[in-house]
C-alpha cells in the first residue's frame, strides 16, 4: 500500500489519510488524478520525507504528503 | 521636502527627567534605512557596545522605518534595538500590532531611553507632548491588564507598550509586548525595560496617516503593483490567512526537522494535534491583522471563555514536541502565560525542554522542582514553570528564567542548552536543514530564524527549491536573506511580505516614500552595510570567533528518528564560505570591507 497524507486545505472531502493500493499508480501524478487535485495547487509534494516531482515513482510502503502553499516563521 | 521620515528623534533621560528632541540626521537615516539599521547605528555610535546591559549605561531605542505606518503593505513594524543582557551582543527585537504605526503618526521616528528612573514610571506621548508619569500602581500586574487599565485613562485611541511581572525583575527571557499579543520577543529586552523602571510607553496620534511621503502618487503605484504580487501569490494571499504559521507543524514534521523533546529526536508522530489544521479546527475565532496588514497570519482564538492572541508556529512546536507535549489546550494557556508575563514564548519553552533533559538526566532532582517534576510532557509542568520563569522566586526559577545557556551551563552539561551567543534556537533542525544552520550561527542576535530565513527557498520552495540536505551555494544564498532581511526590518514592513516580494519590490516602494534612487542591488548592499555594523557591534562588545557556533548536538550527535534520520550539520563546510562571501576574517569584517560598504567609522576597531 501507499500512505498519502493530505494537509491543510487538501484534507476537505478527502480526509487526513488514505491507503491507496501500490499497484493502481506509478507516479505522483497518478495519485493527484485519483483525488482530482490539480498538481498547481499541491506546493510542496514530499515522498517519504523528501521534496518530490509529480513525475517521480512511488512504490509499496512509501508515504505520499501533500501541501497547498503554507509558511511562516 | 518630504521623505517619509519626520526627521525627530526624541531622547528622554530616566535618571533626570530631561526629554530632549533631536534632528534626525537624514543622510544617516538614508544610508541605515531606519529601524534596525539606524537604530544599531545610533547605539554603535553612543558607545553603547561596552555597557553593562541591565545598567543605566545602556540605552533603548525605540524605532520605526521610514515605511512605519505607510500605506505599504503589511508596514506596522518597530523594533527596540539595546544590548541585549541575554547574549550581551546587540537586539533587535521586531514587533507588529498597531503601537510603532502611531508612535510614527505621533512624529517620531525614534525614542532613545536613557539612565534609570528613581521610581517605577511610564512615558505617556501624545504627539509632540512627552511626559514621564508614575507607574507604581501598575508594579505586579500583568500585561493585559495593565493595557486596559493605561487604555481607560488615557483613552481607547492610545496604544500601550509594556512589560509584565518578567521584565520588571530582569529575566533575561523578559519580552517587550504592545498591543496585548504582540512581541518584541527575544534577546531580553524586557529586562532592560525593567533594569530601567519603565514599566510602558503610552502612544496617543491625532494623525491617521504619514503626511511626509516624498511621491504621494509613485507611492499609490508602488503599493498597488505590491498588492497584486501579494494577493496573487498563494501564501500571502490565502494561504497564511487560512492556518497562520502554524501551518509549518505538519511540513516541518513531514520532512524531519521537528525538534522533539530538546532535540533529542527531529519527529513527532503526534505532531498533528498540535498543528495548524487543529487549532483551525478547535479554537479559530478569525485571522488577526496588524497595521494594513493584508496578509493577516495573526490567530484569534477562544481559550476558555476568553478570546485571545493565539500561539504562532513557535510556540506551537516549543511547547509541543520539543517538551515532549502534544496538548494544544496546554500550548495556547502557555502561550497567553506568556503574553500575560511578558516572556519570549521561544526562549522559555525551550528553556523548560534543556530543564526536562536536565530532569531525564538525574541533574535536577524532584526534590529541587517544589511540587512541580520537570517530566517529558506534562501540562503541569509546562504551566506551572511559565508562571515561575515569569515571576521567579526560588534558585531554580531564577536559574531557568536566565534561559537555557546559563542553566545548564550550571548543571555542567552545557551541550544540553540547544542556544547559540546564549539564545535558544527556533523550530528547524539545522541537521535536515543545511542553510538554516549558517544563519543560527552567525546571526548577530544569537540564535533566530528571522534574520535569514532560509526555511523559504529550502523547505517552502521560495523563491527556488534547494535541496534542503545539501551545503552546495547555501552560504550565498544565507547572505542574500540576511542582508534582504536587514533591509525589510530597516524599513519597517513585515518580513513576511517577502514571501512574494523581491528586491525590486522594496526599493520601489523605498524610493516612492523617501525620494531616494536605490537599485536592487544598492538596497542589498544597504543591508550588508546594515549587517556589518551590527557584527562591529559584538566585536566591541566582546565577542569572539567561536560565538559563531552551533550546539555540538546538531554537529555530531545524527538525527536519531523520522525521514532525517543520520544527518547532521555541516558547519566546517558552510561557514569558511559564509565568511568568503561576507569578505570576513576570523568572524569579522576585514577593513577593506568595512571601507566597501562605508563604514569608515568602524575601520581598525
Amino acid at each position: 500500500m501507499i500512505e498519502v497524507r493530505f494537509f491543510a486545505t487538501l484534507r476537505e472531502g478527502r480526509g487526513k489519510i488514505v491507503q491507496v493500493p501500490a499497484e493502481e499508480v506509478f507516479t505522483a501524478a497518478d495519485l493527484l488524478r485519483r483525488f482530482a487535485i490539480p498538481s498547481e495547487e499541491v506546493a510542496i509534494l514530499l515522498i517519504n520525507g523528501f521534496h518530490s516531482k509529480p513525475q517521480d515513482p512511488v512504490k509499496d510502503g512509501d508515504i505520499i504528503s501533500l501541501f497547498p502553499p503554507v509558511g511562516g516563521g | 521636502m518630504s521623505n517619509a521620515y519626520y526627521e525627530k528623534i526624541a531622547r528622554i533621560n530616566l535618571t533626570t527627567g530631561e526629554i530632549k528632541v533631536e534632528p534626525l540626521d537624514l543622510k544617516i537615516a538614508q544610508k541605515f534605512i531606519g529601524g534596525r539599521g539606524l537604530g544599531t547605528k545610533i547605539l554603535y555610535d553612543e558607545g553603547v557596545a561596552t555597557a553593562d546591559p541591565l545598567s543605566a549605561d545602556n540605552k533603548l531605542v525605540y524605532i520605526t522605518g521610514p515605511m512605519t505606518g505607510s500605506n505599504s503593505p503589511s508596514s506596522g513594524r518597530y523594533m527596540v534595538v539595546t544590548k541585549s543582557p541575554l547574549t550581551g551582543m546587540i537586539a533587535c527585537a521586531n514587533s507588529g500590532g498597531i503601537w510603532g504605526a502611531k508612535l510614527k503618526f505621533a512624529g517620531w521616528d525614534a525614542l532613545i531611553v536613557e539612565g534609570v528612573a528613581p521610581e517605577w514610571s511610564y512615558i505617556n506621548i501624545t504627539d509632540d507632548k512627552i511626559e514621564i508619569l508614575d507607574a507604581r500602581e501598575y508594579l505586579g500586574m500583568l500585561s493585559e491588564e495593565m493595557d486596559d487599565k493605561l487604555k481607560a485613562k488615557h483613552g481607547d485611541a492610545c496604544s500601550v507598550l509594556n512589560i509584565g511581572p518578567a521584565g520588571e525583575k530582569q529575566v533575561l527571557l523578559a519580552a517587550v509586548m504592545n498591543d496585548k499579543d504582540r512581541a518584541a520577543g527575544r534577546s531580553g529586552t524586557g529586562a532592560v525595560m525593567g533594569s530601567k523602571k519603565l514599566k510602558a510607553i503610552v502612544v496617543t496620534a491625532t494623525r491617521k496617516q504619514l503626511d511626509v511621503i516624498a511621491d504621494v502618487e509613485a507611492l499609490k503605484e508602488a503599493n498597488k503593483a505590491c498588492l497584486k504580487i501579494m494577493t496573487a501569490n498563494p501564501l500571502t494571499g490565502e494561504g497564511l490567512r487560512a492556518l497562520g504559521t502554524a501551518s509549518l507543524v505538519n511540513v516541518i514534521n513531514g520532512i524531519g526537522a521537528l525538534p522533539t523533546k530538546n532535540w533529542q529526536e527531529s519527529y513527532c508522530p503526534t505532531a498533528d494535534q498540535f498543528s495548524g489544521e487543529t487549532l483551525a479546527e478547535k479554537y479559530l475565532v478569525k485571522p488577526g491583522a496588524c497595521y494594513h496588514c493584508p496578509i493577516a497570519c495573526g490567530r484569534v482564538i477562544k481559550h476558555d471563555d476568553k478570546i485571545v492572541g493565539g500561539p504562532e508556529y513557535e510556540p506551537l512546536w516549543a511547547y509541543g514536541s520539543d517538551c515532549g507535549n502534544d496538548d494544544l489546550y496546554t500550548i495556547d494557556e502557555c502561550n497567553r502565560l506568556c503574553n500575560e508575563y511578558g516572556l519570549d514564548a521561544i526562549g522559555v519553552p525551550c528553556t523548560i525542554a534543556a530543564a526536562m533533559e536536565l530532569y531525564q538526566n538525574g541533574c535536577i532532582k524532584e526534590e529541587d522542582c517544589a511540587g512541580v517534576p520537570l517530566e517529558w510532557g506534562s501540562k503541569e509542568a509546562l504551566i506551572e514553570w511559565t508562571k515561575r520563569m515569569g515571576d521567579p522566586k526560588t534558585e531554580l526559577d531564577w536559574l531557568m528564567s536566565s534561559g537555557s545557556a546559563r542553566l545548564c551551563e550550571h548543571y555542567g552539561h552545557p551541550e544540553f542548552s540547544m542556544s547559540v551567543k546564549k539564545q535558544e534556537i527556533p523550530a528547524y533542525d539545522a541537521r535536515a536543514i543545511q542553510g538554516i544552520g549558517i544563519n543560527y550561527a552567525t546571526a548577530n542576535c544569537g540564535a533566530a530564524h528571522v534574520r535569514g530565513y532560509m526555511i523559504a527557498p529550502e523547505v517552502l520552495g521560495i523563491p527556488a527549491q534547494l535541496d534542503r540536505t545539501v551545503t552546495d551555494e547555501k552560504a550565498g544564498w544565507a547572505k542574500t536573506f540576511q542582508d534582504l532581511t536587514a533591509v525589510i526590518d530597516s524599513m519597517g514592513n513585515c518580513l513576511f511580505t517577502s514571501f512574494a516580494l523581491g528586491a525590486p519590490e522594496y526599493a520601489s516602494l523605498l524610493n516612492a516614500a523617501t525620494g531616494t534612487n536605490y537599485t536592487p542591488e544598492e538596497l542589498l548592499e544597504v543591508g550588508d552595510r546594515i549587517f556589518n555594523i551590527e557584527r562591529m557591534f559584538n566585536k566591541a562588545a566582546g565577542m569572539k570567533p567561536e560565538d559563531d557556533r552551533l550546539p555540538k548536538r546538531l554537529l555530531t550527535e545524527p538525527i536519531s528518528n523520522g525521514p532525517s534520520k543520520g544527518m547532521v550539520n555541516k558547519l566546517d563546510i558552510t561557514l569558511p564560505q559564509y565568511y568568503a562571501a561576507r569578505g570576513w576574517v576570523n568572524a569579522f569584517p576585514t577593513d577593506e570591507t568595512l571601507k566597501k560598504l562605508g563604514l569608515d567609522e568602524c575601520v581598525g576597531k
